[in-house]
């Protein structure tokens, strides 16, 4: 029966570990920078699905705690990186990542 | 004040003109011409009254006090190794010093007339008075280390002034030989000086000389020599010789301070001072006087055949110091310092007559476009003549005294080989001087005449730097008085300077040897032999005639009808070897300083800069190229680095989970 299949934290586990890979997939391969950033989003939102899958699971508040503190730092995050790309883009009309290379050694 | 205070005071007679040299080195253009000269000559002036009053000072104490350390301070001092830097006034220095600021106030007030409108006026007289001030440093140093200090500064001075018109090459060239030929003596000077420190622990003239005694033979022998290469450097003899003719580029006044009248009898001093290392040893003193007895030989028969005026002086100041280590190297050492004075006398008269010449002459310096001057410059002839028969060794001329002196103690010695060859350099002597004095002063005149090439000269003497120019003919003239005045003084002092030191024992005439013998305690006496010198004498006065004579009857008319040089006829080929000194020069710079030469360029060269640079080079030309290998990976695109990021974390995880067991 379907209906007693139960939800294990292996399921939030993989869920965890799939939207990972593709934030950082997504990161590799596109040169967007706001899409980028929204892989950056992915990835530590997949990290924090992962913290409270597993305190959850091992019965610990610490883990729901970290993910307060992700949020935070991610929010910040947020604030000054959308902050480089508005300058960005009003500098140069454009965000694509490849095309800011000025640091090029 | 009693006389060891006056004594204390020793190191103010260096510093006078010292201070000279300090003013007119900052303030030596607002000072000007002429008075930076005045100044400077007013500071040798004062120089000299100290010399004399330190002089009377050390008189007044009894013979065996007369050897007093002035106050000073300490130099170096590093562990064992001490050295003060103190004034040591005894009969020795402080009868250099007299000379030395005697003639060199004289030297300093001719300088005036003779450098006048120079632009660089005041920067000689600088020079001249940081020369002054070195030289008694020299003299006066209380160690080895001190003289040496003063040593260099000589040489300094020396190089200073010998290039002085450095915009000429040739004086620029001359002033680097004298130089580098003088660092090949300094090195013997230095490795003596490691030597006795290594060996006695002390460079003071009074430790070192009274423990001399007890070194080795070989040990004090070595010292000995190597002191004695210090002298040859300095006092240009054969081989070190090559630097003192070229020397002669130097302004007038410069080659009789410096290349006649002091700095080139540091040497002897040296060797006098240092004299218990020669007396100990067995054979360094046979070695001294060989050197000196060749030397005195060699430079007389060169000086026959030189053209310029004071390329002849040059030699013969090259075959006086000669005489001089001659007898040092027999033991003679008051003799020594005798014919050094008596030199210092008529060889710096000789050499301000020359420039006396020169000046008048507009610069023309070949004695073969001179003659008949005594008519326009009759003092400067006067003078000049008195100079020549001093150097002659005619009696009763001071020259004749000194000379004389070292040629009988070295017979009374029993090296009558000495005596020869000493014996037939002063008849070479008597007939160069003879030659060049009727070359200048007698003859016809010469100064518009084309210069003939002699049929047996094999090469050309160099031309003088300023020939003269036939447009505008020179008009020979008295010099100023300023000029003429040392002139007078020092031909006075050249023809009765040897009250000094008449070889009459017995009547207490011999004030010098009487006043040197504290200083050369030790020293092996030489007895007198009145009757001796009497018949060694009359054969040198016969023969210095003989040899005048033959050349008044060669030169009478001054050069002979085709304008050739009566000599050089007769020498036919010898002339030119004589011309050539002997190719010394050429033979050191093609199997000396040739060789040496291309060994420093392989030095240079193949070591330094291939192998020692090229090391160090190489190390940092691979870093950079590693650098700029690795400066690729900055690609500044932000996908990369996150890529790079990517991977190092998988990397870790991929190791943590190899290692880690959960």
């Amino acid at each position: 029966m379907i209906g007693a299949a139960t939800v294990t934290p292996t399921y939030y586990l993989t869920l965890a570990a799939a939207l990972f890979t593709i934030g950082a997939v997504g990161l590799l391969v596109r040169r967007n920078t706001l899409v980028m950033f929204m892989c950056i989003e992915l990835m530590l939102n997949a990290a924090n699905l992962t913290f409270v899958s597993f305190a959850k699971a091992l019965d610990d508040i610490s883990g729901q705690v970290i993910v307060f503190f992700t949020l935070v730092v991610a929010a910040a995050e947020v604030a000054v990186g959308l902050a480089i790309i508005v300058a960005i883009f009003r500098r140069r009309q454009d965000v694509t990542a490849d095309d800011v290379n000025a640091l090029e050694g | 004040m009693t006389a060891e205070h006056l004594l204390d005071l020793a190191w103010v007679i260096p510093v006078i003109p010292a201070v000279g040299a300090v003013v007119l080195l900052l303030f030596g253009k607002r000072i000007g011409e002429p008075r930076a000269g005045w100044l400077a000559t007013t500071l040798m002036a004062l120089a000299f009254v100290a010399s004399v009053i330190l002089f009377f000072a050390l008189r007044s104490l009894p013979a065996d006090q007369r050897s007093h350390v002035s106050d000073g301070f300490t130099w170096i001092q590093a562990g064992g190794f001490r050295v003060d830097f103190r004034m040591l006034a005894d009969p020795l220095s402080s009868t250099m010093i007299l000379f030395v600021t005697g003639v060199g106030a004289l030297i300093h007030l001719y300088a005036i007339g003779y450098m006048h409108g120079d632009p660089r006026f005041s920067r000689f007289f600088a020079y001249l008075n940081l020369f002054a001030a070195s030289m008694l440093v020299l003299v006066l140093g209380s160690s080895f280390l001190v003289t040496f200090m003063g040593w260099e500064g000589v040489g300094l001075c020396s190089y200073l002034l010998v290039s002085f018109w450095f915009e000429r090459n040739s004086a620029a060239v001359a002033g680097k030989k004298a130089f580098v030929t003088n660092r090949v003596g300094d090195f013997g000077f230095m490795i003596a000086m490691f030597l006795i420190f290594s060996k006695l622990g002390s460079l003071d003239y009074s430790v070192a000389n009274a423990a001399a005694g007890q070194l080795s033979q070989s040990t004090v022998t070595a010292i000995a020599l190597l002191l004695f290469l210090g002298a040859i450097g300095k006092s240009a003899q054969v081989p070190l010789h090559v630097w003192l003719p070229d020397a002669m580029e130097g302004p007038t006044p410069v080659s009789a301070l410096i290349h006649a009248a002091t700095m080139v009898t540091a040497g002897v001093f040296l060797v006098v001072r240092a004299h218990v290392f020669f007396d100990f040893s067995n054979h360094a003193g046979t070695v001294v006087a060989w050197v000196g007895a060749g030397t005195a030989l060699f430079a007389a028969t060169v000086a026959i055949v030189q053209n310029d005026i004071k390329r002849v002086l040059a030699y013969s100041t090259i075959s006086q110091l000669g005489y001089m280590f001659l007898a040092a190297g027999v033991g003679a050492y008051s003799a020594a310092i005798f014919h050094m004075i008596m030199h210092a006398f008529f060889k710096a008269l000789l050499f301000l007559g020359a420039g006396s010449v020169i000046h008048g002459m507009r610069d023309e310096q070949d004695m073969r476009r001179m003659g008949a001057l005594r008519k326009f410059m009759p003092v400067t002839a006067i003078t000049f003549i008195v100079g020549w028969l001093a150097i002659a060794g005619i009696i009763p001329f001071s020259g004749f005294w000194s000379k004389d002196s070292i040629l009988a103690q070295a017979w009374i010695h029993g090296d009558y080989g000495l005596w020869a060859v000493g014996t037939v350099a002063a008849i070479a002597t008597a007939f160069y001087m003879t030659r060049q004095v009727w070359l200048v002063f007698y003859g016809g005149e010469r100064w518009n005449a084309p210069i003939t090439p002699q049929p047996g000269a094999v090469a050309e003497t160099p031309e003088p730097v300023h020939a003269a120019v036939s447009d505008d003919a020179p008009q020979p003239h008295e010099s100023p008085w300023i000029m003429t005045l040392p002139l007078v003084i020092l031909a006075v002092l050249a023809t009765f300077g040897e009250v000094i030191n008449l070889p009459f024992d017995t009547l207490k005439l011999d004030f010098l040897d009487r006043w040197l013998e504290p200083v050369l305690r030790g020293a092996p006496v030489i007895p007198e032999e009145l009757g001796t010198e009497f018949i060694l004498a009359t054969i040198a006065v016969a023969l210095a005639v003989a040899a005048i004579v033959l050349a008044h009857a060669w030169y009478r008319n001054g050069l002979d009808a085709e304008g050739h040089d009566p000599t050089v006829e007769r020498l036919g080929g010898f002339a030119g070897v004589l011309e050539n000194a002997y190719f010394l020069d050429v033979g050191l710079a093609r199997f000396v300083s040739g060789p040496a030469t291309a060994f420093a360029r392989f030095l240079s060269e193949g070591i330094d800069r291939d192998t020692i640079d090229g090391a160090v080079n190489g190390i940092g030309t691979g870093f950079r190229r590693l650098g700029g290998g690795l400066r690729r990976v900055q690609t500044g695109l932000v996908r990369n680095y996150a890529l790079a990021i990517f991977v190092g974390a998988v990397i870790m995880l991929a190791f943590i989970s190899t290692r880690v067991t959960l």
